[in-house]
């Protein structure tokens, strides 16, 4: 039930602030300010995002297969790789040093 | 016309990822569905069921996927203008306002030509996300324990390479930094999903400092 209530506040949420873009006067967010901060949140959620799903095991900060498999997807963005090859080098990696006991 | 279905079937794919995940974090078949259907952000998708597999509360969890979509109101203020659509259609084409859509339409040189990316990106990333999604969801329930799989590091690969493109300058690298620092430092503290949401505040503390250095070395 917890889960359901999840999606339908998400789900609310997300689509009124898509529809809040189409519909506001353009003025109210095209302040210096406000498109800087806007910008940044981002950028904030997805760092503290990628940190805690990498070394986090519930409450407990943790270094296992994860991390080396983060690693490998972070040479495979800086040699250009698409998203997909990205995800997938995180995935194998992972997998396979779990595989060798890791 | 080729770039939209080349970003709508590229990006359409990678549903599968968050179908994999969002199962693989204990959300049914049904739910990860409903997810791509009705919220249909990525982002804003893999950051609720990646919450709710940490034993986030369901409102914790919607806040900070509520947070990572806050940034479509930006695209839509963009696209409004060049789109130029009635106030009957506004509400249909609010749900398509995402990074993928924006980005192809945007780019576009007529309005004719912003139009179709965005109608042409919106509608094959929907249905292909959406397709995807549901193959994903399915697949990982034959698949059993995702772990074995390394698949629980999708999420936090989807994640960094979503970031590495915002992270340019150093105020960004900054926020990046002290956004870390928080989500981990308070992980052990702080209630589930509850520290990711205090992180955000790296967004305006560090905006603030920089602020302020800035008119400091500018003698104002």
């Amino acid at each position: 039930m917890n889960v359901w209530i999840a999606i339908g506040v998400t789900a609310l949420g997300c689509y009124a602030v898509k529809l809040a873009g189409l519909l506001v006067p353009a003025g109210v967010l095209e302040r210096p300010l406000v498109r800087r901060l806007a910008a940044l949140l981002p950028v904030a959620l997805l760092a503290a995002l990628t940190a805690q799903q990498t070394f986090a095991d519930g409450r407990v900060l943790v270094l296992d297969a994860r991390a080396v498999g983060l690693a490998a997807a972070a040479v495979a963005l800086l040699l250009r790789a698409p998203f997909l090859v990205v995800v997938a080098v995180a995935v194998l990696v992972t997998a396979g040093v779990r595989a060798m006991g890791g | 016309m080729r770039d939209a279905l080349g970003v709508g079937v590229a990006v359409g794919l990678s549903g599968v990822a968050f179908g994999v995940t969002s199962a693989g974090s204990g959300l049914s078949v049904v739910q990860s569905c409903a997810l791509s259907l009705l919220v249909f952000t990525g982002a804003s998708q893999f950051a609720l069921v990646g919450a709710l597999a940490a034993g986030g509360g369901p409102v914790t969890a919607a806040a900070g996927a509520f947070f990572l979509g806050v940034r479509n109101a930006f695209y839509g203020v963009r696209l409004g203008q060049l789109l130029a659509l009635s106030r009957l259609v506004r509400p249909f084409a609010a749900h398509w306002v995402i990074d993928e859509t924006t980005a192809v339409a945007l780019a576009q040189p007529t309005r004719r030509g912003v139009r179709i990316g965005f109608v042409v990106t919106g509608a094959s990333l929907f249905v292909l996300w959406n397709l995807t999604t549901l193959l994903g969801a399915l697949g990982a329930e034959a698949m059993g324990d995702t772990e074995v799989w390394g698949l629980d590091a999708a999420g936090p690969a989807v994640f960094l390479a979503l970031l590495a493109p915002m992270v340019k300058s150093a105020v960004e690298r900054a926020v990046a930094g002290v956004a870390v620092l928080l989500g981990l430092g308070l992980l052990p503290v702080l209630p589930a999903g509850v520290p990711v949401l205090v992180a955000a505040l790296a967004a305006p503390v560090v905006l603030w400092v920089a602020g302020r250095r800035g008119s400091g070395e500018g003698g104002r």
